[in-house]
């Protein structure tokens, strides 16, 4: 198998390396070489077979949340797959997931308002984010594949067709259209493998394509093949057109992984792709919400000290309600302690950090007490001890009706196991809302819908971010696990922080801001990191 | 290499062969006499000390070498050097992941081990001799021959001549047609154009595809061919083992009746537009089979005309029930009796319902059978050309697609005692085994001028003078008219001339594509 060089291959180097260092997108640096085909602006179809790599260059910002939010997509998708959903249901799912992390308007939807060359480029860059993340393996590559083919599916379907027909053009796809002449001539061949074209065939287009293209009409004997070649009706042509979409994308996946040895020389970047495949590998795409979240505050640790206001800006009510306990009485019992201890770990806090988390806020014991007493608990959380199981969050539905808290615990749902009055008296404390605000989650609450108080209370807090009424965590997603709740509020946050606004959430203190100010020059990423084969 | 000196007439047999006589079979029970002949023929062949006559002095090594490695004989390459091969021993011992630099080398432990047959396999990322110091990863299949196997004992079911192991030059028919409407599939869907057609030595035919393209597709392409050349589907206890209507091309609901293009050039259209399917069904199936004669055979047939037609079917039993025996209808007045029905059922019935009906029992009755399991993977291990068929003696030969229908399995195949036998008696009418110095390894092209018209050899060789060999072959060349090669002396010649030809259109074209390759990369 031979693969020619495209000359933008080694053009991209050349191209980051002439461009000024820039921290933003509206800098994009076109080589001289591109102009005669790539004219303003840069892209021209809403479509993209990724072909060629990025040639401009990337902030490390861009770098991370646009490939989150691409992954989050892909989650998606995979989900859904996970979950049996039908192709509709799957695409009017991802659909709405797509408008919200990686809108792709039409040419003719243009406007001020939306900058399509600014989508473009964000789905073009995340795409190549993610291929660096996602060549490391067979197993990585194969997922990926099926995702980002299901991806390309749903927006070929959804693109206008005349645009559709004119990316298709600049494809260079070898399938050629089989002339008039060759067509009347082979009629009575073509209309007798697809009968029902009889009527239409003055209209009908066929392609000719190499019969391995259509593997799975030729089993079926549902083309036509001559020579080798298969005339595929225009009927037919998604299916060319995705299975060439795939099997381009696994060579090309295949190509970066032999490749992939030159990234490693860019230490910033390889934290944040392991980070991202790690959470693809997890499986379900929530599982990775949390991982991919917290990797993308930059650095991919989370410390003790940082646990705090995290927990108070982001953290449902159960746990805000165990960290508050703990920081009164400097202790809380054993499944209080499981409780919290298992949301941490998937956060993100890692191991040591847990230990510095927990030691300070037991600070009423000595040290010797606490390595005796909790230590190997905590460990064990962790699976470091005994049986080494990974033990999982648990979910809402677990904390809800399994362990039920006895009259000295702390642990358990505070939507289920507070009094109404401790309810309410807790929703005015942490997070101010007001007597009509609280009416409605507690009636929620009275019907045994503590669910939906809990999502109710996600949404108020908040409303200053953009989220409505009966949006929930997003999509009308209702609140299932505390990690969840916590990771949709933490993205949120980050989402309009992305977008420059300083946004303060309910309940948190005016002094919370972690974010460090990183220098100019950290923030460029060499484009060369995506211009790999 | 010594020459070894003459075998013997005749060896009494090794008590400890297995010769597969099949009594159980009719015909042969008739001709049992020959049987015996046949019997001592096949023991002959399979003698071990004549295995390795065979192996030493006329397996054509050299043209097998060239086919698989598809390149000039002085320049092995991976095709060859990482082919797995497989031994079956004498002693049935199974010897896999063998492999060769050369066609010496091969040949070297062909004669060392003396195996009772081999078999090729794919080419391997690794040679697979040294498998077991690579990584798992690093041995994977990457390239073989796209190959079809047809057996006959996949037509027990349509024909009446023989059964089981059995064949004969009457139900090699069938072989014949299914060889036809292949070999024009290949070519004219598929475009290929190496194929190589051989007589697995006892009741079926493979072929073997070499050209590049064919050779490098994965198994998801191999399994979509096997689809399309599937059309006869479902287990013994099914009646209707096709279908057109869904097998793709279908006349569904309100479009009328039409067959796929490729099944309808195999069908072909009426009177002299016939293709080699309804030519095969009226000579084969009606008249020499008779396959609709007997009463079970005829209610098969009654069971898969149009279940619709209940009325017309029901006067169709009549009339062949009431028949005596010494009045009992042929299968081709059968037929013709069905062709009636359709025709007084009316125009449109009889196009609409009858005639799709009639196709789909052509097919069923004629259409190649294949194993598809043989096809469907990169990785399948098939009995190599040359190689002798322990039950029969035979050498498993190449035969031209074109004259598959004269070949006679029984009569014109060469057995390995026959070969020896015919070495001998031209060695003792040439001066002897002494005459000079024999290399197997060294074929020769000379030798095509004296070239015998046998069935199965094509016309002359004049396309290719240049192309097996290389020049230091054609150098020494004394006269036309004396052979080299020891198989030259005997009727394996004008089967190992075939082969030949066939490689040297390899050869020739791996050579045009590495002309090509060089060109591109200058101009790139
Ligand atoms: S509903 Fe679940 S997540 Fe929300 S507070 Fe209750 S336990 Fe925590
Ligand atoms: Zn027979």
């Amino acid at each position: 198998m031979f693969r020619t060089a495209h000359p933008t291959d080694r053009v991209n180097g050349a191209a980051s390396s002439s461009s000024s260092s820039s921290n933003h997108a509206a800098t994009t640096t076109i080589h001289p070489t591109f102009n005669s085909k790539l004219v303003k602006p840069k892209y021209q179809h809403r479509l993209n077979f990724y072909s060629t790599p990025p040639t401009s260059e990337v902030t490390i910002e861009e770098f991370e949340t646009w490939a989150i939010d691409r992954l989050k997509v892909l989650a998606e998708i995979e989900s859904s797959s996970a979950r049996n959903r039908s192709y509709a249901e799957t695409k009017e799912v991802i659909n709405s997931q797509l408008k919200r992390y990686l809108p792709l308007s039409a040419n003719t939807a243009a406007s001020k308002a939306i900058h399509l060359d600014l989508e473009r480029r964000k789905d073009h860059v995340s795409h190549f984010v993610l291929r660096l993340a996602f060549c490391r393996s067979e197993e990585l590559r194969r997922r990926f594949v099926k995702a980002e083919t299901t991806l390309f599916r749903i927006r070929f379907e959804t693109d206008d067709t005349l645009e559709r027909e004119s990316f298709l053009k600049t494809l260079n796809f070898d399938w050629q259209a089989v002339t008039l002449e060759e067509k009347n001539f082979y009629r009575e061949q073509l209309v007798s493998v697809s009968p029902r074209i009889a009527s239409t065939f003055e209209s009908e287009t066929f392609f000719k394509v190499h019969w391995t293209r259509v593997t799975d009409l030729v089993e079926r004997r549902r083309v036509f093949v001559r020579g080798g070649v298969a005339w595929v009706p225009m009927k037919e042509q998604s299916s060319l057109v995705l299975a060439e979409f795939q099997s381009r994308l696994s060579r090309d996946l295949e190509l970066t992984a032999k490749a992939l040895p030159r990234l490693d020389e860019d230490d910033r970047l390889l934290p944040v792709l392991s980070h991202l495949s790690m959470g693809f590998m997890a499986g379900i795409s929530n599982d990775y919400y949390a991982n991919a979240s917290i990797a993308a505050d930059g650095e991919t640790v989370i410390t003790a000290d940082m646990v705090d206001s995290l927990i108070k800006r982001h953290a449902p009510m159960c746990m805000r309600n165990l960290h508050e306990q703990l920081e009164e009485k400097h202790h809380l019992r054993h499944y209080a302690r499981l409780q919290y201890n298992l949301f941490l770990k998937e956060l993100g806090l890692p191991i040591e950090e847990a230990l510095i988390f927990w030691r300070r806020s037991f600070s009423g014991i000595t040290d010797d007490k606490f390595n005796k007493e909790y230590r190997y608990n905590i460990r064990h959380g962790y699976g470091l001890e005994g049986r080494r199981l990974n033990y999982p969050a648990k979910s809402c539905a677990r904390i809800l009706t399994q362990d039920q808290p006895g009259p000295q615990d702390n642990h358990g749902c505070p939507f289920r196991h507070f009094s109404p009055q401790n309810l309410s008296s807790a929703l005015s404390r942490h997070y101010s809302l007001s007597v009509n605000e609280q009416s409605e989650i507690l009636s929620a609450v009275k019907q045994g819908h503590y669910h939906v108080g809990c999502t109710r209370l996600f949404e108020l807090t908040h409303s200053k971010l953009g989220v409505k009424k009966g949006e929930g965590l997003g999509n009308g997603e209702s609140v299932s696990h505390p990690n969840r709740y916590f990771e949709r509020s933490w993205s949120k946050f980050r989402q309009v922080q992305g977008e420059g606004e300083v946004v303060r959430l309910e309940g948190e203190d005016s002094n919370q801001g972690e974010e460090k100010v990183k220098e100019d020059g950290d923030h460029q990423v060499d484009v060369e990191m995506l211009s790999l084969p | 290499m010594p020459v070894a000196s003459p075998l013997p007439a005749a060896r009494p047999p090794p008590p400890e062969m297995d010769v597969d006589l099949d009594f159980d079979d009719e015909q042969d029970r008739d001709a049992f006499s020959s049987l015996d002949e046949r019997a001592i023929e096949v023991r002959e062949s399979s003698d071990p000390m004549s295995m390795l006559q065979y192996y030493r002095r006329l397996l054509p090594f050299k043209q097998l070498f060239t086919w698989l490695n598809q390149d000039l004989s002085h320049q092995p390459s991976r095709n060859f050097t990482h082919r797995e091969f497989a031994f079956t021993l004498q002693n049935e011992a199974y010897l896999r992941y063998n492999s060769f630099s050369d066609a010496d080398q091969l040949k070297r432990e062909v004669c060392r081990l003396n195996p009772a047959r081999f078999e090729i396999g794919p080419v391997y990322s690794a040679k697979p001799k040294d498998r077991k110091t690579v990584q798992k990863s690093g041995f994977r299949p990457t390239f073989r021959e796209l190959v079809f196997d047809i057996d006959m004992t996949d037509y027990d079911e349509v024909r009446t001549c023989c059964s089981g192991k059995g064949i004969c030059r009457r139900c090699w028919a069938f072989i014949a047609v299914a060889v036809r409407v292949l070999d024009q599939a290949l070519r004219e869907d598929f475009g290929f154009k190496h194929l190589l057609w051989v007589y697995s030595g006892r009741r079926g035919i493979h072929c073997w595809v070499s050209d590049r393209e064919a050779c490098e597709l994965a198994d998801d392409a191999r399994k979509a061919i096997v689809g399309w050349l599937e059309v006869i589907k479902g287990s013994s206890n099914q009646v209707k083992k096709v279908d057109t209507s869904s097998t793709g091309g279908g006349g569904m609901g309100n479009h009328p009746r039409s067959l796929h293009p490729s099944l309808r050039r195999a069908i072909g259209g009426d009177g002299p537009a016939s293709g080699p399917l309804k030519l095969a069904f009226v000579d084969t199936v009606l008249k020499d089979q008779d396959c609709f004669r007997s009463r079970r055979h005829w209610e098969t047939l009654l069971q898969l005309l149009p279940s619709t037609e209940t009325e017309a079917v029901g006067r169709l039993r009549t009339k062949w029930e009431s028949s005596s025996p010494h009045s009992e209808r042929s299968s081709l007045e059968k037929w013709s009796d069905v062709m009636e029905a359709a025709h007084r059922s009316g125009e449109h019935r009889s196009k609409s319902i009858w005639r799709p009906c009639l196709e789909d029992i052509i097919l069923q009755y004629t259409y190649p059978r294949i194993d598809s399991e043989v096809s469907k993977h990169l990785n399948h291990l098939l009995k190599s050309p040359f190689v002798v068929h322990p039950a029969t003696g035979r050498v498993c030969v190449p035969l031209d697609p074109e004259k598959v229908a004269d070949f006679d399995p029984e009569s014109d195949c060469p057995t390995v005692a026959q070969l020896l036998r015919e070495l001998n008696s031209w060695e003792a009418k040439n001066g002897g085994g002494g005459g000079k110095p024999t290399s197997n390894m060294r074929a020769t092209t000379a030798s095509r001028a004296n070239h015998s018209a046998r069935k199965a050899g094509q016309g002359g060789g004049a396309d290719n003078e240049d192309d097996d060999d290389d020049d230091d072959d054609s150098k020494g060349r004394t006269s036309a008219s004396s052979p080299r090669q020891d198989w030259e002396k005997t009727s394996l010649k004008p089967f190992v001339e075939l082969f030949q030809r066939h490689c040297s259109a390899i050869v020739k074209e791996t050579r045009q594509h590495r002309k090509a390759q060089e060109k591109f990369s200058i101009d790139f």
